[in-house]
């Protein structure tokens, strides 16, 4: 099998219980990001440019550039900061964070590091999944560590630069992934997404200047800061820079995370989690993570995993969970799944979203179980053209846009349904 | 009111925050009361208002919001299996079903000696340990197979 670069899980041992620890992140060159920075006066401004220049895209759905993010953030601006990491990673196929919390906690805490130092912040908060309570321990454990050690607190290294990072626990509430939502959250409130603007780079965490990141983008950041942004993105493709984790599940022999290049051809992907299960064909593929379109199985094979690659093929490249599906899957019966789920998990705020989530569940529910009529694709098409871009956040749209590719790839497949009350496969 | 020790972790979770935001510890502060009663009623909730000297009806807002907060008593072990998608192609929906044949209950019923409750998950953020089940929040299950959960039902029963 090919072997690429690691940025994320280099060295990285899973099966041994210390390996996580912060004795052996230092000898895989932990924290020598931080301790260059520091020992050679790397300017902020310096470290956001090198971010800039590696291209590094957001790693939790939406690609926003990570350099470009963290210039939005007030400089001369006198009172508290805050970054914010997402670790709240609730996105149906989505797996990725978990595993570097729990093999590698350090790297997302030196990145943490480095990110409130290049945007002069004080305060962090790792916000985690709610299930991922042994994932929760570990942060907590880690963190101590990393105080224990001299990287967090007041004056880092002997440095004049001081920050502190805490662990906030989720209790289960998906729509607490998007970022204002997760902000309310944390000021312990229900996780209801806020308008924008003011984004959070002027109204934030307390009302204060936050620059939220998943922990995956954080995680990136040491590599970068030790091997330079043009080694960085040269891993990957133009605009693409960098590694990636695929959180590949479904009907695979081996599902798991696996780091490849941005710009790997799906198909290397595939073979590296051990290929279809039981040799069966390859119907079709969510590429990133449920809330992107679905594509039929002959267009991912002719696609490459990057942001700009899969756009092109017709989806998103998301949080990069790839969810497989065989001949034997029902499209039909995966939609209501999905369907179902954006029902229960919409915060109630918008009318569009709160009762076209219902809408979409309901009448997928029935083409699934034989009670379907042929108008209801027009139907599901114009729920979803309702709810798309009038919405607060963007769950609306996450609810919508399977809903259109599913009945655009896989139409033959609704329309059997609701003629022969019976699934096709 | 709470035990002392459940007061330490409360008190653990406040400093995390600005001395002037206490509120911001409402999510866990009420995960710690459910470990410790095993649900939220009211007057633990009016308790852990009056801790974080917040408005009671700001706390069921949050008790009522998040998916794991227990609002009534349930079976001591609450057994959550995931039925999303990525876990329903390898096998979450036939670990519910076997759940629930053994147990002789549905989703969000508990069984009559009160030993266990049967839920529905969402997406856990481990669909490549596919099919899981979470028990009582924390301990989460990988991989179950019929006879994993056949010995899991017997530990528990225990
Ligand atoms: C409904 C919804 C759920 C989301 N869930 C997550 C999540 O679990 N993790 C995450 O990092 N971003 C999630 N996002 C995206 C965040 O709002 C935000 O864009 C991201 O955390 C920014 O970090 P990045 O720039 O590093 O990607 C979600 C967005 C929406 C609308
Ligand atoms: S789009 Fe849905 S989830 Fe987002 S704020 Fe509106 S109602 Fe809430
Ligand atoms: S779908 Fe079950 S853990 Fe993600």
């Amino acid at each position: 099998m090919t072997q690429f670069t690691q940025t994320l899980l280099a060295g990285v041992d899973s099966s041994d219980a210390e390996n996580w620890q912060l004795k052996n992140y230092a000898r895989r060159s932990g924290y020598s990001a931080i301790r260059k920075i520091l020992s050679n006066k790397i300017s902020p401004d310096s470290v956001i440019e090198e971010v800039k220049k590696s291209a590094l895209r957001g790693r939790g759905g939406a690609g926003f550039p990570t350099g470009l993010k963290w210039s939005f953030m007030p400089k001369q601006y006198e009172g508290d900061k805050y970054i914010v990491c997402n670790s709240d990673e609730g996105e149906p196929g989505t797996f990725k964070d978990r595993d570097i919390m729990r093999h590698n906690p350090h790297i997302l805490i030196e990145g943490m590091i480095i990110a409130a130092y290049a945007m002069g912040v004080k305060v962090g908060y790792n916000y985690i999944h709610g299930e991922i309570w042994d994932t929760y321990e570990r942060m907590e454990e880690a963190v101590e560590e990393a105080r224990a050690a001299g990287y967090l607190g007041n004056n880092i290294l002997g440095s004049n630069f001081s920050f502190n990072l805490y662990n906030h626990h989720g209790y289960g509430a998906y729509i607490c992934g998007e970022e204002t939502a997760l902000l309310e959250s944390i000021e312990g409130k229900k996780g209801q997404p806020r308008f924008k603007p003011p984004f959070p780079a002027n109204y934030g965490l307390y009302g204060k200047p936050t620059t939220i990141n998943n922990t995956e983008t954080f995680a990136s950041v040491p590599w970068i800061i030790l091997n330079g942004g043009e080694q960085y993105l040269k891993l990957g493709k133009p605009n693409n820079g960098g590694t990636k984790l695929f959180s590949v599940s479904g009907h695979v022999n081996k599902p798991g995370n696996y780091e490849i290049p941005m710009g790997t051809p799906f198909a290397t992907l595939l073979e590296m989690a051990g290929g279809m299960r039981g040799g069966k064909k390859l119907k079709a593929c969510i590429p990133g993570g449920s809330s992107m379109p679905v594509l039929p199985g002959e267009i991912m094979m002719q696609t490459d995993m990057d942001y700009d690659s899969i756009a092109k093929a017709g989806s998103m490249l998301g949080s990069g969970a790839v969810i497989i599906m065989d001949e034997t899957t029902c499209m039909v019966k995966a939609l209501e799944r999905l369907s179902y789920f954006y029902f229960e998990e919409s915060c109630g705020q918008c009318t569009p979203c709160r009762e076209g989530t219902g809408w979409l569940y309901r009448i997928v529910n029935r083409i699934e179980h034989g009670k379907g009529l042929m108008e209801d694709l027009d139907l599901l098409d114009n729920i979803a053209d309702n709810i798309q871009g009038r919405t607060i956040c963007a769950l609306g749209d996450a609810a919508a846009m399977p809903v259109r590719a599913m009945i655009q790839h896989f139409r033959n497949e609704f329309i059997y349904h609701i003629e022969h009350k019976k699934c096709m496969v | 009111m709470l035990s002392p020790e459940s007061l330490k972790k409360i008190d653990h979770e406040i400093a995390k925050y600005p001395i002037d935001k206490k509120q911001s510890a409402v999510m866990s502060a009420l995960a710690i009361a459910q470990d410790e009663k095993g649900w939220l009623a009211n007057e633990t909730m009016n308790f852990v208002a009056k801790y974080l000297g917040m408005p009671p009806i700001a706390v069921y807002e949050v008790a009522t919001f998040y998916n794991m907060y227990n609002l009534e008593p349930l079976g001591e072990y609450k057994i959550t299996v995931c039925t999303n998608l990525p876990c329903a192609l390898s096998g979450g929906n036939d670990v519910a079903n076997y759940v629930k044949k053994k147990l002789s209950i549905g989703f969000n019923q508990t069984t009559a000696d009160g030993k266990f409750t049967l839920k529905e998950g969402e997406c856990m953020g481990a669909c490549g340990d596919a099919p899981v089940l979470l028990v009582n929040n924390k301990r989460m299950c990988s991989f179950m197979t019929n006879d994993m959960i056949d010995q899991l039902l017997e530990e528990l029963s225990k």
